[in-house]
């Protein structure tokens, strides 16, 4: 789950994180009086959930509370990468000397929590490790001890931080993987970490990923979550316990286990086709879960033909094949379906399919070949 | 022969109680797997399926002499029943849950380092040595005795590939899911290793995934350490960036982690990988 960067800041600030007074508007007129309260020059920042929000206008200077105003106007509403801006964070703007990167991550060869701090901000850090790699460091942190001082001054030393902001800058870092464990982070990050003219450190950007399997102990972090992170396709999967991701081909698969679901999708483009999704029906799945499946792989225009590829263990072929039957009644489709149901219950799965329209196949190779040929019209 | 579970494999269920934990109790005592307890906090002293249930894994294992575990209890409890498992002394943990938060599992893997624990797992489907024990939620009948060792980080997909290569009669030595988690207790090395030592493995499968580095790392260590052939096969080429595909640990990051790398680094070192699921089978009996 994705936070916004007033959110993320709110919560790096709760761990002692200096960061710019400031709130959040969803009004133009909103923005103004926050504007007015802090009686600076103001920063209005869309708050939407992808990079590139300054490259795309949405991050904007103001002088005075008016302006505050017509440019938060401007603001809201505005559609960046496909997404609605509905509020802006209206921040005292910064006197910017210098910009810094401090980020934490997992690593996952490492297996434990890593942070990095690079004298390169401002921009992706994904960019700074291609092109100047050696201007990034490094440290791996004990999940028993937490970060340690002399850690936050390797980091701080390391990227020629003067030295009377070292003290500054440690805590900093600690108050961020607090943050970062704290919430069960998997990505906490302030880019940029700046040095003001008056030689302060201030956390002007924020950015937090949060793991969605630790959100049951976190019920004041979940609330946060905003629904356009998925799309309804992608909500309407979660909310039956099915996992989904829409892709752009025009091959609908409904797979079961996410490594035959990822096979599944692969397959089609051996075959000269293209996934249209990625669907994962998980474990045990009951006919009204196969359903909500087939529903939302039929809800996307570009599907021209549906795979399934259900290889029956705990799953039972005969209660996908209901599910199927189930959906095909709620949701009538001239798309071209193709089953391939092998494992428990095959022969009861087969003999349920046999009264729908549907082409059968009894390898996975087959089964994509004649997924494509379908697609194209071509049986 | 086989790696790490065989008939002399004496289970405790923790989560016995639970829906699943007691349906695949009956299922992996069918197989002939030798369950000796099972374990839920307050159940103890009732029985399931035959099989004594205690309150806490010491007295499972002091009572029983379990040397395994398996776990099925749900994803907050989960951490907690491996770090038990673990200190009562059981060998090999076998974690089936799915969704245990990251930063638990990261505790646990640390603590295991100091232990002689090994854990297998998250969100795998288990272990099983054919027609000798099997200590997962895996099809029992798809798999056939042999020398085939199989390593995956996925369910189904293994089960599609054990069933391709019992149709061929190819049977298998050793079938281990290492799941599909970020962070999980084995990794493909600890296996392969494994497989290289063992006398009834003649060659290996290996199932991998986008996401993370292991697979890479695999391949360094067939380069250097291995005799015995390997053939690969990896999901995701069609996966898009930044997406993760189902499993928890299956997502390309900052440009890493695709297929296609995982496969240029197999291929590298002259291990065969497998177009699509179908050939690995054929690939495998080539060598046969």
């Amino acid at each position: 789950m994705k936070l916004h960067e007033y959110q993320s800041k709110r919560i790096f600030a709760e761990h002692g994180v200096p960061i710019p007074r400031g709130d959040v508007a969803a009004t133009p007129e909103t923005a103004r009086q926050i504007a007015a309260r802090l009686g600076s020059r103001v920063v209005v920042k869309s708050q939407v959930l992808v990079g590139g929000r300054g490259k795309a206008g949405g991050i904007r200077l103001a002088d005075h509370p008016d302006e505050a105003e017509s440019v938060a106007d401007q603001i809201l509403g505005m559609n960046i990468k496909g997404l609605t801006v509905k509020k802006v964070l209206v921040d005292e703007a910064a006197d910017i000397d210098t910009e810094i990167y401090l980020g934490i991550v997992i690593d996952r060869a490492k297996r434990r929590p890593v942070i990095m701090a690079s004298a390169e901000g401002g921009v992706e850090i994904e960019e700074v490790a291609r092109s100047t790699p050696e201007r990034i460091v490094t440290i791996a942190i004990d999940p028993f001890l937490g970060l340690q001082p002399y850690q936050g001054r390797e980091l701080a030393f390391g990227i020629g931080l003067p030295k009377e902001m070292v003290r500054d800058f440690v805590k900093i870092a600690q108050g961020l993987y607090n943050a970062f464990m704290a919430c069960d982070a998997s990505l906490a990050e302030i880019n940029p970490l700046v040095i003001t003219g008056g030689g302060k450190l201030l956390a002007v950007d924020g950015k937090m990923l949060l793991d969605d399997n630790a959100l049951f102990r976190h019920f004041e972090l979940a609330e946060m979550r905003d629904a356009d992170e998925e799309t309804p396709e992608e909500q309407e999967a979660r909310r039956h316990g099915l996992s989904y991701v829409k892709l752009d081909g025009e091959i609908g698969c409904m797979v079961n286990g996410a490594g035959l679901a990822m096979a599944t999708m692969d397959i089609t483009k051996l075959h000269g086709g293209a996934p249209a999704n990625f669907l994962d029906i998980g474990g045990g799945a009951q006919a009204e879960k196969v359903a909500a499946a087939l529903r939302i792989i039929l809800s996307d225009p570009n599907v021209k033909a549906v795979l399934f590829n259900i290889f029956g263990g705990i799953t039972r072929c005969d209660e996908v094949a209901k599910g199927i039957l189930e959906a095909l009644r709620e949701v009538p489709t001239d798309v071209p379906m193709v089953a391939r149901l092998v494992g428990t219950n095959e022969e009861e799965g087969r003999q349920i399919l046999a009264s729908a329209d549907m082409i059968t196949a009894t390898t996975l190779s087959q089964a994509a070949e004649k997924a494509v040929a379908a697609s194209r019209g071509e049986l | 022969m086989s790696i790490l579970v065989n008939k002399d494999t004496r289970l405790v269920v923790q989560g016995i109680t639970g829906r699943e934990g007691e349906f695949h109790t009956r299922q992996m005592l069918d197989y002939g797997t030798k369950v000796v307890a099972g374990v839920t906090p307050g159940k103890g002293g009732g029985w399931i399926a035959g099989v004594p249930v205690f309150d806490t894994v010491h007295e499972a294992v002091h009572a029983t002499g379990a040397n395994a575990s398996i776990i099925y209890v749900p994803a907050r409890f989960a951490a907690d029943a491996i770090l038990e498992a673990a200190d009562a002394g059981v060998a090999l943990v076998v974690c089936i849950t799915e969704g245990i938060p990251v930063l638990d599992m990261i505790r646990v893997r640390a603590y295991l380092d100091c232990r002689e624990t090994r854990l297998l797992g998250p969100n795998c489907p288990g272990i099983i040595t054919p027609e000798e024990a099997k200590v997962g939620i895996m099809p029992g009948h798809i798999h056939s005795p042999g020398t085939v060792g199989v390593v995956s980080r996925s369910g189904t997909l293994t089960y599609e590939v054990v069933y391709a290569l019992t149709e061929r009669g190819l049977g298998q030595s050793t079938a281990v899911g290492i799941g599909g988690d970020p962070v999980n207790g084995t990794s493909f090395i600890d296996v392969l290793q494994r497989f290289e030592e063992d006398p009834g493995t003649a060659q290996v499968v290996l199932i991998g995934e986008i996401g993370g580095t292991d697979e890479q790392r695999a391949a360094e260590f067939v380069a250097h350490h291995m005799s015995k052939p390997v053939t690969a096969f990896i999901a995701g080429q069609t996966a898009p960036p930044g997406k993760r595909m189902g499993h928890a640990g299956a997502i390309i990051e900052g440009g890493e982690g695709t297929a296609a790398e995982k496969i240029a680094a197999f291929e590298a070192v002259g291990v065969r990988v497998a177009s699509h699921p179908g050939e690995i089978a054929e690939l495998v009996a080539e060598l046969a």
